[in-house]
């Protein structure tokens, strides 16, 4: 059988307020051409400047990769004729990236495996073409030229579809620690090209490799190379050779089809930029790099599972962004439970998320205000049915959660009592789930409580509910 | 008349309330009008022109109301400027030059765009697309180039200064044919933003001028670290007609004996060691010495300077402005026409040169070697002004040639660079000023100083010029420029 060889290529755009080599803003979204200056546009006689944040946000990934960090770097062009470059070149780095010989850890069934980053460089983005709907022609949007672009350059370690969605899944969570970049593939700011091939089991040498486009979601490079793997086994299998070409993942299909083959390669003639001069990065810069960067998903998971004695998987989820994690630690330094802070958070937090389709940050939930939700929930102040309210208004207004129960009264009834009232009158006018319950069917309680919790509006005190019910049941068995 | 002064004496003119900004840009651009149709200078000129000065900008700069004009690939916000190149006629840029703006600054007036070899690419301006430029001394000889046009017109007394660049001699070979002063500063001195860039790690902006102190003060003037260019030096300027003593006893001269090698006109051999006689006489000590790359200097030159070219023009699409070619089928097609039909043979030539050295396969043994030449020609000067304070040679081996004399044979065109290049590859400031006549043309002087040590060049250029008595002036009432 074959053996899977997988090396990503992927591009991170970097959160800069503006450009790499211009005072234009960085905007998603904005008109096309409506973020564009004589710089980035390439007009004659323009010289690029450096922007230094550009540089601090590359050196801080790649050290969080692992990487070295040379003390003397370049710029170089590469020069390629296309309408998305201004100038027909754009400027990158060719033999002297910002970092080398990188690593990222993976976890893939249980186990930890090592996967090798070759390099990363800064360079710029390009324009983006469309098609017009007025006909046949191609209008160019120059807002994306000049924003800057890290490259991380893996080694061909990879030897599964799953391995490279999870090799990526850690790239985009470390970049988002450590404050690089949001990584969103939706937008392009997170971008992955693939390369695949195949050889026997147990072959040293690597099979022609292919290289896979325009997969722009996690899923779908998943689904692009197990395309692709199964496109190359049944072309060896039925003894055809593996050609190099350049495919594009059609998302609708989940097929790859060509773009162009290896004739069209570019020789793209790198030189250095002659107009901007070398980096030179003191020790002192690059140790000023190490330490913004954060503790790292790897090893808040494992502190995680060791000090909170949190589930593995539950560490994994909640790590995996770090505005998430940064929410549970906040919350479980109040709260001091961690399972309740990590199930409400990987429960309905992340259920109202994925329900209006947004990010954390743009709620106004807080560890805080989570936390202070969380301590009423857990002195047995609301119940969990008002928590859930109580949460999506949080999330949207940001208010305090112990306010908004006093203010609507919301507090849960656990008084006996008045509980015990209301539970009269419920099986009074429940006659049929009195007598299912009578019959030994228990689940017939649940409509009762229901029913409780309906008269209440929820803010009964479920336990002491359903322990008034029994006690209730047990006299009305007890007199027949 | 305007012809008749240089900017200090317009200057004086100007504080004596004898004439008034107005008019002396009235009277050049009357004289422009008048006898540029003989010499060819201008591409465009200023229709409207800017108010007089304000009298508080007379008061802060010598150059406030001084009429102007800059070689046609500097750019001005709004106005046309093409290179002397069909790929961009009709292109107005939408940025000003940083030195343009240093000058709109200082109040002086724009007067309009000189010719030039397209895109700086000649060294006799016959490559503009647009129009051939006369020497003003010999209507039948080229002004030398790129910077052509500017040495003409300041020679032919239309503005007092211009300015020039110089990737390879752009400035110093045609003020060396012109019998005016052009001054090359250390790479990095001044901004190069706003500069159509030919080869970027090679061009520096710089004035042509009558005098020696007239450089100095437009050296004054656009000098600068300017964030605009990651390659301008943050160093504080020094005043520079401070630094014009007139004194040089004690000042070490060098000779690098490969600058008067066999290709150098005996007339202009002449000149120039008349001229070491009088720098001896100003008690200057002559010390011969060896700069003994200098004979790789011109090839590594032509494949740095095209590579970067090929790279830099690439821009010039048909996409985004300037000419687009008519009945294209796709976009490869677009290009091809576009750059073929836009860009003339020399550009053409060089584009090829450049492209073919950075091929994969190729860039080793051209371009990595041509850069490895260029750091033992840079440590060449560095050894020798260990022992010496500035170095003199020919500006060029000969004087100016007749038009259409070598504009088959670009072997021999590029050889009358070989005295200039080396001083580019080693970014060094260097100035030419006229040192006398042979046969009726003026011969150059070149002095090449240390890295950003302008002050020395302009004294020791300075001091020359004051003892020898061959400004422009005196050469001009010894010969030709009567012609004109």
């Amino acid at each position: 059988m074959f053996e899977t060889v997988i090396g990503l290529e992927v591009h991170v755009e970097l959160g800069t307020k503006t450009k790499i080599f211009c005072g234009c803003a960085v905007e998603f979204g904005a008109p096309p051409n409506a973020r564009v200056c004589p710089v980035c546009m390439g007009s004659p006689g323009v010289l690029p400047v450096l922007n230094e944040e550009a540089l601090k946000l590359a050196v801080r990934a790649a050290l969080a990769l692992n990487c070295k960090v040379p003390k003397e770097s370049k710029f170089d062009r590469k020069n390629y004729f296309y309408p998305d470059s201004p100038k027909a070149y754009q400027i990158s780095q060719y033999d002297e990236p910002i970092g080398t010989n990188g690593y990222l850890d993976i976890e893939i069934d249980g186990e930890k495996k090592r996967i090798g980053i070759t390099r990363v460089h800064l360079e710029e983005d390009a324009g983006k073409l469309n098609h017009s709907p007025f006909g046949d022609v191609s209008l160019v949007d120059l807002n994306r030229v000049g924003i800057p672009l890290i490259e991380i350059v893996s080694e061909p370690d990879l030897r599964s579809p799953e391995e490279a969605r999870l090799y990526l899944e850690g790239i985009k969570a470390i970049m988002q620690y450590c404050l690089v970049s949001e990584c969103k593939m939706e937008e392009g700011s997170l971008r992955c090209d693939a390369n695949l091939s195949l050889r026997p089991a147990g072959q040293a040498a690597f099979g022609t490799k292919t290289e896979i486009k325009n997969m722009n979601s996690f899923r779908n490079v998943q689904r692009g190379l197990e395309s692709e793997q199964v496109r190359q086994t049944r072309a060896l299998l039925a003894g055809e050779t593996i050609e190099q070409v350049t495919l594009r993942f059609d998302e609708a299909t989940g097929l790859t089809s060509p773009m162009r083959s290896k004739e069209d390669a570019h020789d793209y003639r790198y030189f250095p930029d002659p107009d901007l001069p070398r980096m030179f990065l003191s020790d002192a810069y690059i140790e000023e790099r190490l330490r913004e960067i954060p503790e790292l998903p790897d090893a808040r998971r494992a502190r995680w599972i060791a000090d909170y004695q949190l589930p593995v998987y539950d560490a994994g989820v909640l790590t995996s962004s770090r505005d998430i994690a940064d929410l549970f630690e906040q919350a479980v330094e109040r709260v001091l439970d961690a399972k309740l802070v990590s199930n409400w958070i990987m429960g309905d937090v992340l259920a109202n998320l994925k329900a209006q389709g947004i990010e954390l940050r743009d709620t106004k939930l807080t560890g805080a205000l989570l936390a202070d939700l969380l301590e009423n929930l857990k002195r047995g102040g609301i119940s969990a049915a008002i928590a859930k309210d109580v949460l999506k208004h949080v999330m949207e207004y940001g208010e305090s959660p112990s306010k908004i129960i006093a203010a609507q009264g919301l507090a849960q009834i656990s008084d006996e009592g008045e509980l015990a009232g209301i539970v009269t009158q419920v099986i009074a006018a429940n006659p049929k789930s009195v007598e299912d319950l009578l019959a030994g069917k228990d689940k017939a309680i649940a409509s009762l409580v229901g029913q409780v919790m309906k008269a209440t509006k929820g803010k009964a005190n479920p336990q002491v509910v359903n322990r008034l019910i029994g006690e209730q049941i047990q006299a009305i068995r007890e007199a027949r | 008349m305007i012809g008749e002064m240089d900017i200090l004496q317009m200057r004086a003119a100007l504080d004596a309330g004898e004439r008034t900004s107005a008019s002396l840009a009235q009277d050049a651009l009357r004289a422009i009008r008048k006898r540029d149709g003989e010499v060819g200078a201008f591409l465009r000129m200023e229709e409207a022109l800017t108010e007089a000065a304000p009298q508080a900008l007379h008061e802060a700069s010598p150059l406030a109301g001084i009429p102007y004009a800059l070689k046609d690939n500097l750019c001005v916000a709004g106005r046309e400027m093409t290179c002397a190149s069909k790929i961009l006629k009709g292109y107005r840029p939408p940025h000003t030059a940083t030195v343009v703006k240093k000058l709109q600054e200082v109040g002086a007036t724009l007067l309009g765009a000189l010719n030039m070899d397209e895109f700086a690419m000649g060294s006799s301006t016959e490559n503009s697309a647009y129009q051939i430029t006369r020497n003003p001394w010999d209507l039948t000889r080229v002004p030398g180039g790129s910077s052509g046009g500017a040495a003409a017109a300041v020679a032919a007394g239309f503005v007092p200064f211009a300015l020039g660049s110089d990737t390879g001699g752009s400035i110093r070979q045609p003020a060396a044919f012109c019998g005016v002063v052009g001054l090359k500063p250390t790479y990095g001195r001044v901004s190069r933003f706003g500069l159509v860039a030919f080869a970027s790690s090679l061009d520096q902006i710089g004035p042509l001028t009558r005098t020696v102190e007239d450089a100095a003060m437009v050296l004054q003037t656009i000098a600068g670290h300017d964030p605009l260019d990651a390659t301008s030096a943050n160093l504080p300027v020094p005043d520079y007609r401070a630094a014009l003593t007139g004194e040089i006893k004690g000042l070490r001269v060098g000779i690098p004996q490969e600058y008067f090698g066999e290709g150098v006109e005996e007339g202009v051999s002449r000149a120039v060691n008349a001229a070491i006689e009088q720098l001896k006489a100003l008690g200057a000590t002559i010390l011969p010495v060896s700069l003994p790359h200098t004979s790789y200097a011109l090839a590594a030159y032509y494949i740095l300077a095209p590579a970067e070219a090929s790279s830099n023009l690439s821009r010039f699409d048909g996409v985004r402005y300037g000419y687009r070619a008519d009945g294209v089928a796709d976009l490869l097609d677009l290009y091809k026409k576009t750059r073929g039909e836009g860009f003339g043979k020399e550009v053409k030539r060089r584009i090829l040169i450049g492209t073919y050295a950075l091929s994969s396969g190729y860039y080793d043994a051209y371009y990595k070697r041509a850069q490895r030449v260029r750091t033992l020609i840079r440590e060449d000067f560095l050894c020798t002004f260990a022992n010496v304070d500035v170095l003199l040679s020919p500006t060029t081996p000969s004087t100016a040639f007749k038009l259409g004399e070598k504009t088959d044979d670009p072997l021999t065109m590029y050889l009358n660079d070989a005295l200039t290049i080396p001083v580019n590859l080693a970014g060094l400031p260097a100035i030419s000023v006229p040192c006398g006549l042979s046969d009726g043309l003026p011969v150059g002087l070149q002095f090449i100083g240390r890295m950003y040590d302008e002050e020395t060049l302009l004294r020791v250029a300075h001091a020359y010029e004051k003892a020898a008595g061959q400004t422009f002036d005196a050469l001009r009432r010894q010969g030709g420029i009567a012609r004109v």
